[in-house]
């Protein structure tokens, strides 16, 4: 296989990987204003992704990283050319990001009502944006022979793209649901076992109708097999929300999402991005890709330490793998015992 | 103004604001490590206590760290793209290997060290916090070599048929020589703010009298630690200034605003005038420091700034190939002071406090205190002084600044971009202020006797957010 398609694979996986993991976080996210009833209950849905949402968003990073590195035209004319949404992201995921650690700092209702916020509005935009943003992707956006993007804001805006936004946000609220279920005991558990089952009929309808356009537009045979395995796999965690399975809603949910990005991203093969302007305009995994050297070089980087990175990362899941409840969270986030004026005669 | 400058402020911006929580999170992490470690060892309450209240701060610096740090890897696309395409078969390479292998390490490790103080076997919650550490070092290599590459690009050539750099040697980009000067000097210097920040919160504590027991420790390896790296950093720059010397001459004689090559040339203080080679008012002069700082001879010959204009314009055609000079000249000063300043006065506090001593020196305290200002200002300026002095180019003698922005990217756009994160980084750091100094002025928190081991599954967390 060439060291390109191997590329195109692996970035895939990364974006997968990320929404998998950072998919929950989102959801957990948008949910705390819908399960979490007071400031405990709250705290009690953020703690359960407190661990390990950095480490998450590190896929993130990696992923555009590696496509900079692998695919550099790509990675130019994706982020000049999605500018404003990207910014959008970026606003986002750095005050949800700060909101996780200064939320506790202080005890004032004020302040964690603003932290809160940032939280919900910090996982909601970019879960919608970045379906819009891959939507587009397969759609094809306006690339010119120089393969810059000369469509503008508003086209990114379209019917298919918003589409894909919606089902982003569904996709990893459900995900976010699924998880609490999984992560949570008592009472949360049971509220967010119940609202995962009851979003999961929506899901099935706005994944299903963007897999079934997606699959519709581009006549792909591989992207038709995976959009029907994904869709699948969402009435799966249905019926395991139904019937309260946690563990298995949470792997159908996760293979909903890895599937779909794989359908995604096999229908853009062997483009990258393509144009809608030209056919010759469109950056494909050849043209955009690096020289034969560095992708090697990055071939080997990534076979040897991809596997050390997902033996720790999963092994922090261990770590944090008991249910937590109400019960568990402390009364103060720290406790701040400010120091006694004059404490001079403390034992030297 | 159009985008281009908008994207170049941008990244000033952006970039010097991210490199205020970078050095105090490479340096504290350490620190922080190395505190726990003297606690697991000793068993000593005083170090649980200072490892606690340092590791706070840390955090609080730590989130400031990683949500601008998306920023940085994501604007190279957004408001550089050329420069991307242009670099990216040698540019991105490192840069997702930091994040391979950096940033996971760092964002997991930390993760479990914060979460992990009563989940893990002490061992190993100590191994959490030295791993993250090693995480923040890993990346500030490939984040150099990535920069160090701009700075004297190697390991490559450039296809003439696509007019982009192409890799040739990874292993030349990641041993070029200005990196591995590049790298001790940075994290020195990474040490030196952390342990200015360790000698200023000290010093404020032990001023009023409070938690001597474990401030006192606090405040000496603070000041130790920044008298030791500082030593680290004046060794690592003086061969970092012969390699730049060698490497960008027009740099060197920027920073000294040295016009004509100058045999022996002498370092000035400060001057007073334009610096522009015509009117110069009045400069303090020391003779041939600049010699000897360019060639490591106190008579070697210092290329001019008309003169190495002359062999760029030969070489590289018709331009003005000079930095903006004003900027180059003062904040090369203003990094050596700043770092110099902060060396006497952890010196003067040493001496001071020394043998138990708690002096009612009248200026030793606000002195210290504001010590923890001053290697933050010198870590600036010694960026604005290597990127501003690298100008005209983004990769030195290859590819210059004004071809490297997005021509997708609106000057609107690159406006709004500009305001918004700004105006967004300034609350943040109004926001990061408060809380920093509540917590720092809160003292170390009291330890609490452990909880009984029989059963945890009930036990509220020890950490929660």
């Amino acid at each position: 296989m060439e060291l390109t398609t191997v590329w195109f694979g692996l970035i895939a996986v990364l974006w997968a990987g990320y929404f998998l993991l950072e998919g929950f976080d989102f959801g957990v996210g948008i949910l705390l204003p819908v399960l979490g009833r007071d400031d405990r209950e709250r705290r009690l849905l953020i703690n359960t992704i407190g661990p390990v949402w950095d480490g998450n968003e590190v896929w993130l990073l990696v992923a555009g990283g590696a496509t900079f590195a692998a695919f550099p035209e790509w990675y130019a004319t994706l982020f000049s050319g999605f500018f404003l949404p990207l910014l959008i992201i970026l606003v986002a995921l750095i005050v949800r990001g700060v909101a996780f650690e200064y939320r506790g700092k202080r005890d004032e209702a004020e302040w964690k009502r603003r932290w809160d916020l940032c939280i919900i509005v910090g996982s909601l935009v970019p879960a919608l944006l970045w379906g819009v943003a891959f939507g587009n992707i397969v759609r094809g956006v306006r690339l010119d022979a120089d393969h810059e993007y000369v469509g503008g804001f508003f086209n990114l805006l379209n019917p298919y793209a918003l589409l894909g936004g919606l089902t982003t946000l569904v996709l990893f609220t459900l995900h976010g649901a699924v998880f609490l279920a999984l992560k949570t005991g008592g009472e949360m558990r049971e509220r967010a076992g119940a609202l995962a089952a009851r979003l999961a009929v929506p899901a099935i309808a706005v994944a299903g109708a963007f897999l079934l356009w997606t699959a519709l537009a581009h006549h792909d045979a591989a992207g038709w097999a995976l959009s029907a395995v994904a869709a699948l796999s969402l009435v799966g965690a249905a019926l395991a929300t139904r019937v309260r399975r946690e563990g298995w809603a949470f792997l159908a949910t996760a293979a909903t999402i890895v599937l779909a990005v794989f359908a995604l991203f096999v229908t853009l093969f062997p483009n990258v991005m393509p144009s809608t302007i030209a056919d010759a305009n469109s950056l494909t995994t050849t043209n955009a890709a690096s020289t034969p050297y560095t992708l090697k070089v990055m071939t080997w980087v990534a076979v040897v330490f991809t596997p050390v990175v997902l033996a720790y990362q999963g092994w922090t899941y261990w770590v944090f793998r008991k249910r937590l409840t109400v019960e568990h969270i402390p009364a103060s986030p720290i406790p701040v015992s400010p120091a006694p004026a004059g404490a001079a005669t403390e034992a030297r | 103004m159009d985008a281009l400058d908008l994207a170049r402020w941008q990244f000033g911006i952006t970039t010097v604001y991210h490199f205020i929580f970078v050095p105090i999170t490479i340096g504290l992490s350490a620190l922080v490590a190395g505190l726990q470690t003297a606690w697991y060892r000793t068993g000593k309450e005083h170090y649980l206590r200072a490892t606690k209240f340092w590791g706070k701060l840390f955090l609080i610096n730590f989130a400031m760290g990683v949500v601008t740090g998306i920023v940085q890897e994501f604007q190279f696309g957004m408001n550089w793209s050329d420069y991307s395409r242009f670099v990216g078969d040698i540019f991105g390479a490192p840069l997702a290997i930091e994040g391979l292998l950096a940033f996971f390490l760092e964002s997991t490790f930390l993760g479990l060290w914060i979460f992990g103080w009563d989940r893990l076997p002490k061992r190993l919650h100590l191994a959490t916090i030295w791993l993250a550490s090693i995480g923040t070092l890993l990346s500030a290599y490939f984040i150099l070599a990535a920069n160090s590459w701009m700075q004297h690009p190697v390991g490559y050539e450039v296809n003439a048929e696509t007019g982009r750099a192409e890799l040739h040697s990874i292993g030349a980009v990641l041993t070029n020589s200005t990196t591995l000067v590049t790298f001790p000097h940075t994290v020195t210097a990474c040490f030196l703010t952390a342990g200015a920040l360790l000698l200023a919160v000290s010093a404020w504590h032990l001023r009023k009298g409070n938690q001597d027991q474990v401030f006192r420790p606090s405040l000496k390896l603070g000041a130790w630690v920044v008298l030791i790296a500082g030593v680290g950093v004046l060794i690592t720059g003086d061969l970092q200034a012969r390699i730049m010397t060698e490497q960008q001459p027009m740099k060197m004689a920027a920073a000294e605003a040295l016009y004509d090559t100058s045999k022996p040339a002498s370092f000035s203080l400060f001057t007073i005038g334009s610096l522009d080679g015509r009117e110069e008012v009045a400069s303090v002069r020391i003779p041939s420091l600049l010699s000897f700082m360019a060639t490591g001879s106190p008579s070697g010959e210092v290329e001019g700034i008309n003169n190495i204009q002359q062999q760029y314009a030969e070489k590289y055609g018709p331009g003005d190939y000079a930095p903006y000079v004003p900027v180059t000249y003062w904040s090369f000063r203003l990094m050596i002071g700043f770092g110099a300043l902060a060396m006497a006065i952890a010196l003067a506090a040493l001496w001071l406090t020394r043998r138990g001593r708690t002096p009612a020196n009248r200026w030793l305290w606000p002195a210290a205190i504001a010590t923890v200002a001053m290697p933050l200002l010198a870590n600036s300026f010694g960026w604005i002084f290597t990127e501003m002095g690298r100008q005209p180019w983004t990769v030195f003698g290859v590819f210059r600044t004004a071809e490297s922005g997005s021509p997708a990217v609106s000057t609107g756009e690159a406006a709004t971009s500009l305001i918004v994160l700004t105006l967004l980084y300034g609350v943040l750091a109004v926001v990061e202020v408060g809380l920093f100094l509540k917590y720092a002025k809160a003292g170390a928190p009291e330890i609490e006797p452990p909880a009984d081991d029989t059963d945890d599954a009930d036990r509220p967390l020890a950490f929660a957010y």
